[in-house]
């Protein structure tokens, strides 16, 4: 029985929160936010010069070969310090995506540029104000070429590359992208400006198929059930920054004579933010292990992990900010800056209703009348 | 990352697994023994004392004990392993918890000798059952607030007071016991520890009716109940201290609170029709469902992570803690769930085995957010041993016991 991290992969996770904590990640991220700039190029130039973008990558690609566990614990730290850099769109959505469904022509060409820092690249999927579904994908190809509007993708200022969802003839494609031609990427203003996000106007863009024409819906989901468990660490990691953030004020606040946390108002508060944590932790650590051995049971776990990782990340962060009463709600304390990302982190790859729903589907699916779902 | 045992512990599960399987019933799919629903109090504490005399003569009753008493000397992962294989089995649960899993660490660390020579083997071997006798009826979350009295006359001790909440207290031969010798002194000084005789003269034991309708508890009262100062466990003044042991302990025993869980649930949803359209296509039921196997699985694998750190010989995190608050809310959510669903006629009581279910997990849990620990009791203690919160300031702390506001 180990449902833990080896002592590698977590001195991984301690040199990656060390680094962090010294290049200042939380006060970069502010800044991102105050200066409206797409990312912390300086900060996303070293982690690229520390490997973390060629993780998953074999090495015959200059990557490091290593597997989704390493991945695990450097998202968690990622999310723990708000690390303003397009790493949750290259990494867990276009690369794997590439490693998993490209032609060996395309990865002998992108997976090397992307460990270098050479390519940068996302998932464009949101048409419009609607949630995004095998049915109302519209964006059309002619030709490889593709035309239509994309909007709330991350990251596609700085992005060399795009994955696209599109209405083929066989049905959905994922079509790839360079983002340097035919194509017109203006920023918009979100709830999080620490983390870029833009529309792109396609207009007779040439683009690649991926993978088979018509399974582009599937490809998405399954590229989104993995990207669930690395965006769920991202989200514990951010969870326990604002427990600890609320823990360490609610010691050093005094109110009526004493601290704030000897009052059980606010000590019942952070045992709840302990006790959602705790399960989302757990549910990722399970989901961790789904996705580094392939399991079938990856979409449960995965699903699991996400809404009870989402849960988490929006209770401590909201509730940080009701622990630091009037000063929460000034934008000089950072309580804002994660309340933003949980709701960024939880509406990225789809919301907790879409989640809820995926994890119920799956317990339908596999639970009869005289059989019941493992628990 | 994986689910498999070392090479040591599956020999060991598989010891287990031979064992059980050549004494008592494989029952995966239910797990475990509803016969205390069909056999009467005598019956079932007969059935549960014959199993435990099985195991006892086999070693497994007390296998973490040394062998002198009975056990095997096996480690916190063998033991883990021997709960997991013995729960597959429908075998008596309900019995013994309570006198081994408190009495027996207690006895262990505080008895002499010879006391633990007389009484350990017999207390395993399901011979002599064990109750716990804390709480008052003004001592409940607490607990050191009792005022059961105890005085000194020659090599005895005189207690006088009143018990409550005293499991199997009418099947029980010895129950340990804190009560307050010196109302003078601090509170938490004032007290002292003990084991005594059940049938002693001057107990009279009368059961508490729960709003279930079943007596599993109960009042116990003393008169003049004499104690042979022998039977003290630690110092005069000590007993804080050694309750604070068994405590701890009650907490690993309680746990989860068991009963009509998420699979009930979803099975339930799925073929009864609300309206015209059966439970499983509204949303809300969806969404509850979705909620209540986050948290099942999150308990599940906060399990596994604890395990995990027994089996590597590492001292596990307070993950744990969060066990009870999550289950018997869970439990409640899913009983008004159930009963919910039946809509104007979800008051009747039915025959139905699942409605039977979640009218027990409705009324059952209402207990077990209090039992072993209120839900507000178990967040201070989570804000307090595990976030490092600071206590509450308190009108008890520096006072004699005697002059403490108590209401009354």
């Amino acid at each position: 029985m180990n449902l833990d991290f080896s002592d590698d992969q977590k001195s991984l996770q301690d040199e990656a929160r060390r680094f962090l904590k010294k290049e200042n990640s939380l006060e970069r991220s502010r800044n991102v936010l105050d200066d409206k700039k797409a990312i912390d190029s300086e900060l996303w130039q070293q982690i690229v010069a520390l490997g973390w973008t060629g993780v998953r990558i074999p090495e015959k690609y200059n990557g490091l070969g290593l597997g989704h566990l390493e991945l695990c614990v450097i998202a968690e730290e990622l999310g723990r310090s708000l690390a303003p850099v397009p790493f949750s769109s290259s990494v867990y959505l276009f690369t794997e995506a590439i490693i998993q469904f490209a032609s060996d022509e395309i990865k002998q060409d992108l997976l090397p540029k992307l460990v270098s820092g050479e390519c940068v690249g996302t998932l464009a999927i949101t048409e419009h104000l609607h949630a995004p579904s095998a049915d109302n994908i519209n964006l059309t190809v002619e030709n490889d070429k593709i035309s239509g509007l994309k909007i709330a993708v991350p990251d596609a200022g700085v992005a060399t590359h795009a994955l696209v969802v599109c209405k083929g003839i066989h049905g959905i494609d994922l079509r790839l992208v360079a983002l340097n031609q035919n194509c017109k990427i203006l920023s918009q203003e979100t709830i999080d400006d620490s983390r870029g996000h833009f529309s792109i106007q396609f207009d007779n863009t040439v683009s690649n198929t991926i993978g088979d024409q018509g399974s582009g819906w599937n490809m998405v989901e399954h590229i989104f059930n993995q990207a669930a468990v690395l965006f769920g660490f991202e989200q514990i990691g951010g969870a326990q920054a604002a427990l600890d953030m609320a823990n360490s004020y609610a010691q050093q606040r005094f109110a009526f004579g004493r601290a704030i946390g000897s009052y059980q108002a606010i000590k019942h508060k952070l045992a709840d933010m302990y006790i959602k944590l705790t399960l989302a932790k757990s549910n990722s650590f399970y989901a961790a292990w789904a996705l580094s051995t392939e399991s079938s049971e990856l979409a449960l776990a995965a699903a699991t992990a996400r809404v009870s990782a989402t849960q988490a990340f929006h209770y401590c962060a909201q509730e940080n900010i009701q622990t630091h009463g009037g000063n929460g709600y000034t934008w000089e304390y950072d309580c804002h800056l994660f309340y933003r990302r949980s709701k960024l982190l939880g509406v990225n790859i789809g919301s907790l209703a879409r989640w809820q729903e995926k994890l119920v589907n799956v317990l339908e699916e596999t639970t009869s009348e005289n059989t019941s779902p493992k628990i | 990352m994986d689910f498999n045992d070392t090479p040591q512990q599956a020999k060991f599960r598989a010891k287990c697994r031979h064992w059980l399987s050549e004494n008592a019933q494989y029952n995966a799919s239910i797990g475990n023994d509803n016969s205390h629903k069909t056999l009467s109090t005598e019956d079932y504490v007969a059935r549960a004392r014959t199993w435990q005399k099985k195991k006892f003569d086999a070693g497994w009753a007390m296998l973490h004990w040394p062998e002198c008493f009975g056990g095997m000397a096996a480690s916190p992962i063998e033991r883990i392993i021997w709960e997991q294989e013995e729960s597959l089995f429908s075998v008596p649960r309900g019995v013994y918890e309570i006198g081994l899993g408190m009495a027996g660490p207690v006895m262990m660390q505080y008895a002499s000798d010879e006391q633990k020579a007389r009484y350990l083997p017999p207390m395993a071997a399901g011979e002599e059952i064990w109750c716990q006798l804390f709480s008052e009826p003004s001592a409940g979350s607490d607990v050191a607030g009792l005022r059961s009295k105890a005085v000194k006359d020659g090599d005895d001790w005189i207690i006088n007071g009143q018990k409550v909440w005293t499991s199997g207290a009418h099947f029980c031969d010895y129950g340990i016991i804190v009560v307050r010798h010196d109302a003078n002194v601090d509170k938490h000084a004032g007290m002292t520890f003990f084991f005594i005789d059940m049938k002693s003269t001057g107990i009279d034991i009368k059961p508490i009716k729960q709003i279930t309708g079943g007596s599993s508890f109960n009042e116990v009262y003393f008169n003049d109940v004499r104690v042979p100062d022998s039977q003290r466990l630690g110092a005069v003044g000590d007993g804080w201290r050694v309750a604070i042991t068994t405590l701890m302990n009650e907490r690993l025993a309680v746990g989860d609170a068991t009963g009509a869980d998420v699979e009930e649930a979803l099975v339930w949803a799925k073929k009864q029709d609300n309206q015209g359209q059966l439970m499983i296509k509204n949303t809300a039921v969806r969404t509850s469902i979705a909620d209540w196997y986050c948290q099942a699985s999150g308990l599940k694998n906060t399990k596994l992570r604890t395990m995990s750190a027994l089996s590597k010989g590492e001292t596990p995190g307070p993950e744990a803690s969060i066990t009870k608050v999550v289950s018997a809310n869970k439990l409640q959510a899913i009983g008004n769930f159930g009963i919910d669903s039946l809509d104007m006629a979800g008051m009747l009581k039915t025959n139905d085995s699942n409605i039977h279910e979640f009218h027990d997990a409705w009324l059952g849990s209402a207990g077990l957010r209090i039992a072993g620990g209120t839900d507000e009791i178990l967040r201070n203690i989570i804000a307090e041993r595990v976030l490092g919160l600071p206590q509450d300031p308190r009108a008890d702390k520096g006072v004699a016991f005697k002059d403490i506001p108590s209401g009354n």
